[in-house]
């Protein structure tokens, strides 16, 4: 049990990686998600943390799905500053990020946020949280 | 005439002709002369280097644009020093500017210091008045308070304001709060109702001049290189025989006559930026940092003269 336990949690973290690396591919599993191991559904479970780059006035991935819990950075790569803010103006608004600074929120709640960016308003972004 | 990545030898995106023209970009201002009711504006660079013809007027002033004070990256390291290039050009005019306009992105980053350097470095100008109207980074976590507390004394709603000068109306704008999500510049409907009836009183041959920091008209909506409501602020200077529209925002200059009405954008006193869609993103043109310091003092005017296509101008309206 204990060497079937670690294995899976392995599992999770390369596949937490690669999820994390593309989250394109995210989206896709988790609409799909009986294609995927039961352990790593399970693993998914426990919150977790993930990254939404801004490079090139665009947020990458401008879709984010995660599951309830999870704590999402947004880092500005940028050589201008840019925000996050909900497009409720309320939920949640960072201040101006200079390159390279953070941004993180934990969504709690499942549902549809949208959100953009209060200097470039032509950014937006979506997180979906199951 | 294209002015970007002829050749593109050191693949950064940058070539020497190319680099050339932002520097010749940098550091520069242009200037207004108000003939007879007729607005014509001249390049500075080329106002210093005499490649325009007569400069008196009713009445001239200079627009400077997008200091950025507070940037401090490869495609200027040295914006405080670019301003001070900007401000020696202004100083320079055989003529000075009865006043001068600066239309936003005083700051990079609305700091209290960087409004301070910026300050400072005006006070050298050589003018009766200077006049700003905030761009987006000059608003970026207080929705424009300490750029009010400063630059908005006397001014209407959220800092919009009007001026006569020798007969000509001057109409300050805001354009950069309260943006809507995946929107463009916004003026919003309490400034729309102040424009219609601060234009009512005045007689249809009044010139008009507008200035605001995003462009009025539709440059590269792709880029959020516009403002949502212009058309409705435009619609109230329809009557009007001479409207001049100033804006800054994109870091470079372009002309547009639209019927009466028309329309410059002027370059930054920073940094400049891609034209439209000639990059993936309207962010600072990067320069690397030893190719700048090497060229800094080859910035030629002679690259200048005659191929500065933007240096003239509408005389026609």
């Amino acid at each position: 049990m204990r060497s079937t336990k670690t294995q899976q949690s392995r599992t999770a973290r390369i596949l937490g990686t690669a999820i994390l690396g593309a989250a394109a591919v995210l989206s896709l599993s988790l609409a799909s998600g009986a294609l995927w191991p039961r352990s790593v559904i399970v693993a998914q479970e426990k919150p977790g943390a993930t990254t939404v780059t801004i490079d090139n006035f665009s947020f990458a991935p401008m879709q984010l799905e995660i599951k309830a819990g999870t704590e999402v950075t947004w880092i500005n790569k940028d050589d201008v500053p840019h925000t996050v803010v909900s497009d409720d103006h309320k939920l949640f608004k960072s201040r101006a990020l200079d390159t390279d600074e953070k941004f993180s929120f934990t969504f709690k709640d499942p549902g549809t946020y949208e959100y953009f960016c209060s200097v470039h308003p032509k950014m937006t972004g979506k997180i979906i949280v199951k | 005439m294209s002015h970007y990545i002829e050749k593109n030898q050191d693949n950064d995106g940058v070539d020497r002709r190319g680099f050339l023209k932002c520097m010749a970009w940098a550091g520069t201002g242009t200037l207004c002369v108000l003939q007879g009711g007729v607005l014509k504006s001249f390049a500075m660079t080329d106002v210093l280097q005499k490649n325009v013809g007569n400069l008196k007027g009713d009445l001239s002033f200079v627009q400077i644009s997008d200091s950025h004070i507070g940037f401090s990256k490869p495609a200027n390291p040295d914006v405080t020093g670019t301003l001070r290039e900007a401000i020696a050009k202004v100083n320079a005019l055989p003529t000075p500017p009865s006043f001068v306009l600066h239309t936003g992105d005083l700051t990079h980053l609305s700091k209290p210091e960087e409004f301070d350097t910026l300050s400072e470095s005006l006070k050298s100008l050589k003018t009766d008045r200077i006049f700003y109207v905030p761009g987006e980074h000059d608003v970026l976590n207080d929705n424009g308070a300490m750029f009010h507390e400063r630059f908005g004394q006397g001014t209407q709603g959220d800092g919009w304001y009007s001026f006569d000068q020798k007969g000509a109306h001057f109409i300050g704008l805001i354009n950069v709060l309260n943006l809507k999500a995946g929107g463009l510049g916004n003026l919003g409907h309490e400034q729309l109702e102040w424009l219609e009836k601060d234009v009512a009183k005045l007689k249809s041959s009044t010139p008009i001049v507008v200035f605001a920091h995003i462009p009025l008209w539709s440059v590269y909506p792709q880029w959020g290189w516009g403002t949502d409501d212009s058309e409705q602020a435009l619609s109230y200077l329809k009557r009007f025989g001479s409207v001049t529209v100033l804006n800054g925002h994109i870091h470079q200059i372009m002309q547009k006559v639209e019927g009466n009405i028309t329309f410059h954008t002027a370059c930054s006193t920073a940094f400049p930026q891609p034209q439209p869609g000639q990059a993936d993103s309207p962010g600072p043109m990067k320069v690397p940092a030893e190719k700048l310091r090497g060229l800094l003092g080859i910035t030629d005017v002679n690259f200048v003269r005659g191929k500065h296509t933007l240096a003239i101008v509408d005389s026609t309206l």
